[in-house]
């Protein structure tokens, strides 16, 4: 007699906790030949409140690590990753209804992209900061800082890569994600958040809900202690609707993009989501 | 006699050769608007200064289109270098015409001709000077090689600093190649047409700047244009949030420098007469009228009294009055409106029991004028703790501790500026790194050069200007994401699963 | 002359909790808020940025006049060389008999007999329109002996008629941190000033700010002189360079209104060397009228030590009655 399988029950990541949905909601995830996989939770507003909550009371500690130490932890992460790659190739075949060879394509990318991402947080302040020679007595200098917290709409067409390639660069310079999972791709956002529960990524830090975003983006659009809102995956939400939402707390905005190429890695995703401060001290011998 | 009212020593007014009508600047020649002329008048005397243009829609539509043709035509195809000394050409029409665009200033701005003469029209210089240089060397702004200009800018200026918010604007844009059209403030358009003459004796090719005058309607307008591709704006954040409504869903690339309240802290082991000074010169430098003046003064409480007491002996030494004169500390409020508004909220500030200070000043006949005042017994629930001034009052809070002090000046949905004072290095780097805020002066306050980026955080705005970040916010990357991206190629390291 | 009957070892046991010694001292100097260098610059810059013009200038000119201690401190001195200066002194301007005599003569201790007998009837209190005599004493500029010949140098000049004592600091001591031994010297050439009448000559504690180097160190001198009981605080010696500047002038100003806030007292001081031009000493008016107030800027409260900035504001002076530029040779020298 073969085994009996034990399936996972998938439930929302906020605060370092996976609760199920306040609502007590639901929807069923199927593969891609249209076979049950499981029943993921439905986020309401009040799980994005939470969701809000909980990245607002991470960005100190995340924001205040230093960068070396964010740049460890998130490496940690590819290496977790790397440990249960099986497990993602699996979810990725099931949903997507890719090739094995396509999914570890994918896992591979989704790991590299972490990794490329975690050696930037020590360097990127580097890159996009100054030493600004002022005409006066002054030490000046401008440094780039996180802006808080980022709500994502995660790319809508990809179960993992889409997810990462968001999400990781959100973090480098110590913001906090609340990011929502592709609606019918969402399983490996769970798997993803499993592995950052166990990882040394502080609660909060990142967020993940599953469910509609049509139905929750508005709520962050629009939640003012969200200070960045990066609609790559909104490409088919109104989201000219949710810019201009977000435009009350004047927050800062990413457009969606479409394709394969959506969310490429790139510096400017990560300078995207930082404030520069410019400091001035008098500098004075006598 | 009294020394100390020095005899009146008013700049003259005999260097300025003003127009009684002022046209719009499009395509390079003076032109009418269709919409009903306005008149400017100095807030001072409540006088006429000349009467100025009205764009409506179709001359907003001439102007983009002007810009658009020197765009395609002339700018975006010229060199660097060539574009570079033309900017280095303004810069120097601008330090010879110093004199006369600090009165002018003066005039329609009511600012102290002090501060239009010694911060304003030097720093006008030193903005052309400075991205002047930048024109022909754009591959190092940090944007990848030979990055592009947008386009046409569209550029919406305030009042506060009419000719320097100008040049925030206009130098880092044609240095990267965009041709502009800007409007700038209704009651203050008198330097920037001034500036469209300096661009013709420049030789400016016609249409790479067009100046158009007019209200709220004109900018949106302007902003709204479908021609445009970015859009600068530098005022209040309520018209702010309205142009990031308004651009949302294009293309056009946008930044903002709005609103502010910014905390100035002050430590008990603060040096304390330059810290006075600071405050002085943070909440009082033209008239309060800055986006970033430090209105919220954080006292430590161990020192309030003290520096409550010393601020108002210093506050008795300024001097009120003649913006024109050169003694003058404090000059005309830009607009009644404006006075309305500082008066408003200063009479909510009483009627919510905070104590009210002013200083005692001859207030002339004429004109908007408003003496420095202090509020003290604030409390960060109190509207004059929260709300933009936008006018010499100064509202003092205390503290106890360092942390006490972060969260208090953090407790805001602006994010513009702050400032610390104390003689302790290590504790200006530590609450420097916690204050979200886009410039941070550490015993020192309202300092900008051109090098130095400058913008908020939060509801104060986003995008940076002055500096490499200033010119970044008018380019794009040649290929877009191409240049970063890592190596798709992998080696299998894994040493779990395998496949 | 009169001067004021303050016990400095009182005043100073109230302010330090204790006996003025190098520790007591230096753990009050060292709580004084520090000088931020950029800023007091700034500031002073602002300051020389008021324009002053017409009445205000005509009455500055005149002031600035009355403020001056017409100074000769040169090793070439003879009777002759200060008898030429007292007449300047008396008569800054032939041609104009409107124009105000200086407020004092400055010379070396052994030329005090000369300069009294010069002045004859005008010799006396500036404050009455008559002129002083100050004495630089206690082993000028440097400061080196040992302080029984600082003390009998100042008692000399005292003896022979000089209204006021321009001491120098132990600025060694100051900088190696003997507070203590700074302040009983100030105590001390204070004590010297005492004429057998019981009255005092005025002292004038010279910090040479241009030796003690940094603006903090400058504030605690300037703090330690007058609680040590010194007249005035000024600036230099004229022998060092840089001698008084806008900023080191306004930052003992400051010091000097700190401490009227603390006890009522008016201190005086004196800006000395390096101060040529009328336009300059205009800015020190200024500041003078901006930081502690106008009633600062009478003889007994704020003087410039100068020598060539006289005939500078009386070309001034000229141009401002005649309505034409003035040159050298309308004014004389001394």
């Amino acid at each position: 007699m073969t085994r009996l399988a034990v399936p996972k029950t998938y439930k929302l990541y906020i605060g370092g906790a996976f609760p199920r949905s306040e609502s007590g909601r639901t929807y069923e995830i199927v593969s891609a030949k249209g076979a049950f996989l499981a029943n993921a939770a439905k986020a309401s507003r009040k799980d994005a409140r939470d969701a809000v909550v909980a990245a607002r009371a991470a960005v100190g500690g995340w924001s205040g690590a230093t960068a070396y130490n964010r740049g460890q932890v998130l490496y940690r992460i590819a290496e977790l990753l790397e440990g249960r790659r099986a497990q993602f190739v699996a979810e990725i075949v099931d949903a997507e209804g890719v090739s094995a060879a396509a999914a570890n394509a994918q896992v591979d990318t989704a790991i590299d992209r972490w990794v490329w991402y975690a050696g930037w947080t020590d360097k990127y302040a580097q890159v996009a900061g100054n030493a600004n020679p002022v005409s006066g007595p002054y030490f000046n200098i401008s440094v780039p800082e996180p802006t808080g917290v980022v709500a994502i709409i995660a790319p809508q067409d990809s179960s993992l890569l889409g997810l990462v390639s968001a999400v990781a660069p959100a973090l480098v310079a110590g913001n906090t994600v609340v990011v929502v999972a592709s609606e019918t791709l969402p399983l490996s956002a769970i798997s993803l958040a499993e592995v950052l529960a166990t990882s040394d990524v502080p609660k909060g830090v990142v967020n993940v809900l599953t469910g509609s975003p049509a139905e929750i983006a508005p709520w962050l659009a629009s939640h003012q202690d969200v200070n960045a809102l990066d609609l790559v995956g909104a490409g088919a939400l109104d989201w000219i609707d949710l810019q201009i939402a977000a435009a009350d707390t004047l927050k800062r905005v990413l457009p969606p993009e479409n394709g394969p190429d959506a969310a490429a890695p790139s510096l400017d995703r990560i300078t995207a989501f930082v404030e520069t401060k410019t400091v001035w001290h008098t500098k004075g011998l006598i | 006699m009294s020394f100390l009212e020095y005899a009146p020593a008013p700049e003259s007014q005999a260097i300025l050769n003003l127009r009684s009508e002022y046209g719009l600047f499009i395509d390079g020649e003076f032109r009418e608007g269709h919409g009903t002329p306005f008149a400017s008048i100095s807030p001072a005397t409540e006088k006429h200064v000349a009467t100025i243009a009205h764009a409506d829609a179709s001359d907003v539509d001439a102007a983009v289109a002007a810009a658009r043709r020197a765009y395609d035509r002339t700018w975006s195809r010229m060199s660097g270098a060539n574009r570079g000394k033309y900017l280095f050409r303004i810069a120097r029409l601008v330090q010879e015409r110093s004199r006369e665009l600090a009165v002018a200033e003066s005039l329609d701005n009511g600012k102290p001709i002090k501060e239009s003469r010694d911060v304003d029209v030097p720093l006008v210089a030193a903005w052309f000077f400075y991205y002047a240089g930048w024109a022909d060397k754009l591959d190092h702004v940090g944007l990848g090689a030979a990055p592009a200009p947008l386009g046409v800018a569209a550029q919406v200026i305030p009042w506060n600093f009419p000719l320097l918010m100008l040049a925030w604007k206009i130098a880092p844009a044609l240095a990267a190649g965009n041709t502009v059209v800007l409007k700038p403030a209704e009651t203050t358009s008198l330097t920037a047409l001034l500036f469209a003459e300096i661009v013709q004796q420049a030789d400016l090719p016609p249409g790479v700047v067009n100046i158009i005058t007019g209200a709220g309607e004109t900018g949106a307008a302007l902003v709204g244009h479908g021609d445009v591709d970015k859009v600068a704006f530098t005022g209040s954040t309520s018209v702010g949030r309205a142009i990031a409504k308004q651009v949302a869903g294009t293309s056009k690339k946008l930044t903002l420098e709005l609103g502010g309240k910014a905390a100035n802290i002050v430590f008990d082991d603060a040096p304390i007469d330059q810290a006075i000074e600071g405050i002085v010169n943070g909440i009082f430098f033209n008239q309060g009228h800055v986006c970033c003046a430090g209105s919220r003064l954080l006292v430590q409480e161990s020192i309030h009294d003290e520096v409550i007491d010393r601020l108002k002996t210093r506050l008795s030494t300024l001097r009120l009055g003649d913006p024109l004169d050169k003694n003058t500390d404090i000059g005309a409020i830009n607009s009644a409106e404006q006075l309305e508004r500082i008066r408003e909220l200063s009479d909510v500030g009483e009627a919510e029991g905070a104590e009210r200070w002013t200083a005692a000043c001859t207030i002339p006949e004429n004109g908007f004028w408003y003496a420095p005042t202090i509020f003290t017994n604030v409390s960060t629930s109190h509207r004059i703790a929260r709300e933009e001034i936008f006018g010499p009052v100064l509202s003092v809070l205390t503290f106890r501790t360092p942390a006490e002090a972060i969260a208090k000046a953090n407790n805001t949905p602006y994010g513009l500026s702050a400032g610390i004072w104390t003689d302790k290095g290590s504790r200006i780097l530590a609450v420097a790194d916690k204050l979200r805020a886009g410039v941070v002066w550490a015993n020192t306050f309202n300092r900008f050069d051109p090098s130095s980026p400058f913008g908020g955080y939060k509801e104060s705005g986003y995008g940076r200007e002055g500096g490499r970040h200033g010119i970044a916010a008018y380019l794009k990357t040649a290929a877009p994401a191409a240049a970063v991206a890592p190596a798709p190629a992998r080696k299998t390291v894994s040493k779990g699963a395998t496949k | 002359m009169t001067s004021t009957q303050i016990v400095p070892g009182e005043r100073a046991v109230a302010l330090l909790g204790g006996e003025a010694n190098d520790a007591n001292l230096r753990r009050y100097l060292h709580g004084i808020p520090g000088v931020d260098a950029v800023g007091l610059e700034q500031r002073a810059a602002g300051l020389g940025t008021r324009s002053i013009k017409t009445t205000s200038k005509a009455w500055a000119l005149d002031r600035i006049i009355g403020l001056v201690d017409l100074t000769t401190l040169e090793g070439a001195d003879t009777p002759g060389k200060v008898r030429s200066l007292v007449a300047k002194a008396v008569t800054p301007d032939p041609a104009d008999p409107s124009c105000p005599r200086v407020a004092a003569v400055c010379v070396y201790g052994d030329m005090v007999p000369h300069a009294v007998q010069a002045l004859g009837s005008a010799h006396g209190d500036p404050d009455q329109g008559k002129i002083a005599v100050a004495a630089v004493a206690t082993a000028f500029p440097s400061g080196r002996s040992s302080r029984s010949i600082k003390l009998e140098d100042t008692a000399d000049a005292v003896a022979a008629g000089a209204d006021e004592i321009d001491m120098v600091i132990d600025r060694g001591a100051f900088l190696a941190g003997r507070f203590g031994q700074v302040y009983d010297e100030i105590v001390a050439v204070k004590e010297a000033c005492r004429r057998p009448d019981g009255t005092y000559a005025h002292l004038k504690v010279i910090l040479e700010t241009g030796e003690l180097n940094t603006y903090d160190n400058v504030r605690r001198a300037s703090w330690l002189g007058i609680l040590a009981g010194g007249d005035f605080i000024k600036t230099s010696t004229g022998k060092v360079a840089p001698a008084a500047t806008l900023p080191v002038t306004l930052l003992m100003l400051e010091v000097v209104r700190d401490w009227h806030r603390l006890s009522g007292e008016k201190v005086g001081v004196k800006p000395a060397g390096g101060i040529r031009a009328s336009k300059d000493a205009i800015k020190y008016l200024v500041t003078v009228a901006e930081t502690v107030g106008e009633e600062w800027l009478t003889p007994h409260l704020f003087r410039f030590g100068a020598s060539s900035l006289l005939n500078d504001v009386l070309l001034q002076r000229q141009k401002m009655t005649t309505g034409h530029y003035s040159g050298p040779d309308y004014v004389t020298i001394d």
